[in-house]
């Protein structure tokens, strides 16, 4: 299992999940974060002050995944998130040693696998 | 002196009472125009907040002043019958003589505040992704060669007005003038890049339904203040600003609870609104319980052509045409239906006048040809000299740090102050650019804290 971290445009979210929706991933977290990719500052000026801006709003994705998922994710980060102009993101993958779901205990591969969706209501 | 022999003079003709409302009255529909961009602000996403909300509040400043210039000649001096001519540019011969019972440099102010908001209510269908500049050129000479000429018309002793057109405070003049720009706008710039393809929700719900309320509060002097007088028809013009709005907003959440079973906040915003739009040219025309019919009559068009707008090609972002256009036309023909002459001037066709429909119908028509056709012209026009759409990365980031050099919800994280004086641009050093908090040098020697 690994934990897939990616830092992303906010602007391209909708894109992202749409991707890694059709790609089967369905479980993940987000998070708005900002943070600083070597992207070109925007100055802004609020009456007499004016400033660069250093930090950049972005979206943080945390996604647990099993081993074979792992390329499929990255594929769909890469096809949703890039636009190719500096500031697009990253994407991290650490090893994962454990997962377990709250509601059942379930553990590891049972517990990044998405359970069936409920139907919506 | 000559200033106060004309003070003297024209203070006699004055109704102090009259003037007194009248100077309360401009000052509450001058009001409409910041109420708007709460309304359009609150509906955009977060990133074109201060773009939108500006579109409204530089017309303040744009057309405000083209009004006093040249604007207010145009509708209102002695011309033919499609424009006024030149004889009150510059405001000459608009002083405090008397013009009915009040000044007519307030008359000339008042006015104003409705050319200003006509303006702003088309940048509803344009907004997140117009250029500001291009805009900009675009309200000024609107109002100079649309909404003055239109005005005109019904207002200031226009074709209109010689064939008895009702609009008591503009339901042809501002909304459907304004509601025709607004698709011919949309249509000419384009629709929004993730229109039809990503969920594009209102940032600010509770700044849509402050915005709503603070325009039926300005409303009150939009409608009431176009009696001119603090008499008889403004109480009637009031209290029908009272009741219309009221039961379109009533009929708006039957419609959405019919159909969703939700009431929206963001549905009963908009019933307010189009609840306005449709009494304003009917306001001191039709009796209370007409107004009351006419309002709730007037929700069931818009509601649901903003239902299907959607699923159209048509990116009128914030529903101008629906609410504007077709609330505004939807209470020209409802005044020729109601109006009532126990009440009014005129009789509509539900006490079997149905001439007076005829000529609503007329009036109606005519705004939407001239303006939908001159709109047109202009945005080409404009699109010649500046390009009227923001790039695709301005829009897909949002446009007011790009247009404005501004966010509208900023916690300051990662500012860095640039030294103000020249001085101090030079020790930037490597140390201070890394140490966001710690306040350099540079920073303590500015003075900032």
């Amino acid at each position: 299992m690994k934990l897939i971290t990616a830092v992303i445009r906010p602007e391209r979210l909708s894109p992202v999940l749409e991707a890694l929706f059709a790609a089967d991933v369905r479980g993940l977290t987000i998070t708005r974060a900002k943070g600083h990719g070597g992207e070109t500052e925007a100055i802004e000026t609020y009456r007499g002050t004016t400033v660069k801006m250093e930090l950049v709003e972005k979206v943080r994705l945390d996604i647990a995944v099993s081993d074979s998922f792992v390329q499929t994710t990255v594929d769909a980060l890469l096809a949703g998130a890039r636009t190719g102009a500096v500031g697009d993101g990253k994407i991290f993958i650490s090893p994962l040693e454990k997962v377990i779901r709250i509601r059942t205990g379930e553990e590891d591969m049972a517990a990044v696998t998405p359970p069936e969706p409920a139907l919506a209501v | 002196m000559d200033d106060s022999t004309s003070l003297d003079a024209a203070g006699a003709a004055f109704a102090s009472a009259d003037l007194a409302w009248m100077l309360i009255a401009t000052a509450l529909v001058l009001m409409m125009t910041p109420a708007l961009a709460f309304f359009y602000g609150g509906l955009v996403r977060r990133k074109n907040a201060l773009n939108t909300m500006m579109m409204s509040f530089a017309s303040l400043g744009i057309v405000g002043v083209l009004w006093a210039l040249l604007g207010y000649s145009l509708a209102f001096a002695p011309g033919n019958a499609f424009i006024g001519g030149l004889d009150f540019a510059f405001l000459r011969g608009v002083g405090l003589e008397a013009q009915g019972t009040i000044p007519h440099l307030l008359f000339m102010a008042f006015q104003g505040t409705f050319a200003i908001i006509t303006a702003a209510l088309i940048s509803g269908a344009v907004a997140e992704r117009m250029r500001f500049e291009a805009y900009l050129l675009f309200i000024a000479t609107w109002m100079l060669a649309v909404y003055a000429p239109v005005c005109h018309w019904v207002w200031g002793g226009g074709w209109l007005a010689e064939m008895g057109a009702l609009d008591f405070a503009g339901g042809t003049v501002v909304h459907v003038n304004a509601g025709i720009a607004a698709v011919v706008a949309a249509l000419v710039v384009g629709r929004r890049d993730d229109y039809g393809r990503r969920a594009m929700l209102p940032h600010n719900v509770p700044f849509v339904l402050l915005g709503a309320g603070l325009l039926w509060l300005g409303w009150f002097g939009f409608n009431a203040g176009s009696a001119l007088a603090a008499d008889g028809v403004a109480a009637l013009a009031f209290v029908n600003t009272l009741l219309a709005p009221a039961a379109t907003l009533c009929a708006w959440m039957a419609l959405d609870y019919a159909t969703t079973r939700r009431t929206t906040a963001v549905g009963a915003a908009t019933g307010i609104v189009v609840g306005l739009v449709a009494v304003t040219p009917a306001a001191g025309f039709v009796g209370p319980l007409g107004a009351l019919a006419l309002g709730a009559l007037a929700a069931v068009p818009s509601y649901f052509a903003i239902m299907a707008r959607g699923r159209t090609g048509l990116d009128d972002s914030l529903e101008v045409a629906a609410a504007h256009g077709l609330g505004g036309l939807v209470g020209a023909l409802l005044t020729g239906v109601f109006a009532s002459a126990a009440w009014g001037p005129a009789s509509g066709a539900l006490a079997g006048d149905w001439r007076q429909l005829g000529v609503q119908v007329i009036a109606v028509v005519g705004a939407l040809v001239y303006s939908g056709g001159a709109t047109f012209v202009l945005l080409k026009l404009i699109g010649l000299i500046v390009p009227l759409r923001a790039d695709a990365t301005m829009e897909s980031q949002g446009l007011d740090v790009p247009l404005h050099g501004e966010e509208a919800y900023t916690e300051g994280d990662g500012a860095v102050l640039l030294p103000y004086f020249p001085a101090h641009t030079e020790p930037r050093t490597a140390a201070a650019r890394t140490s966001l908090d710690a306040p350099s040098e540079a920073n303590a020697a500015s003075g900032v804290l």
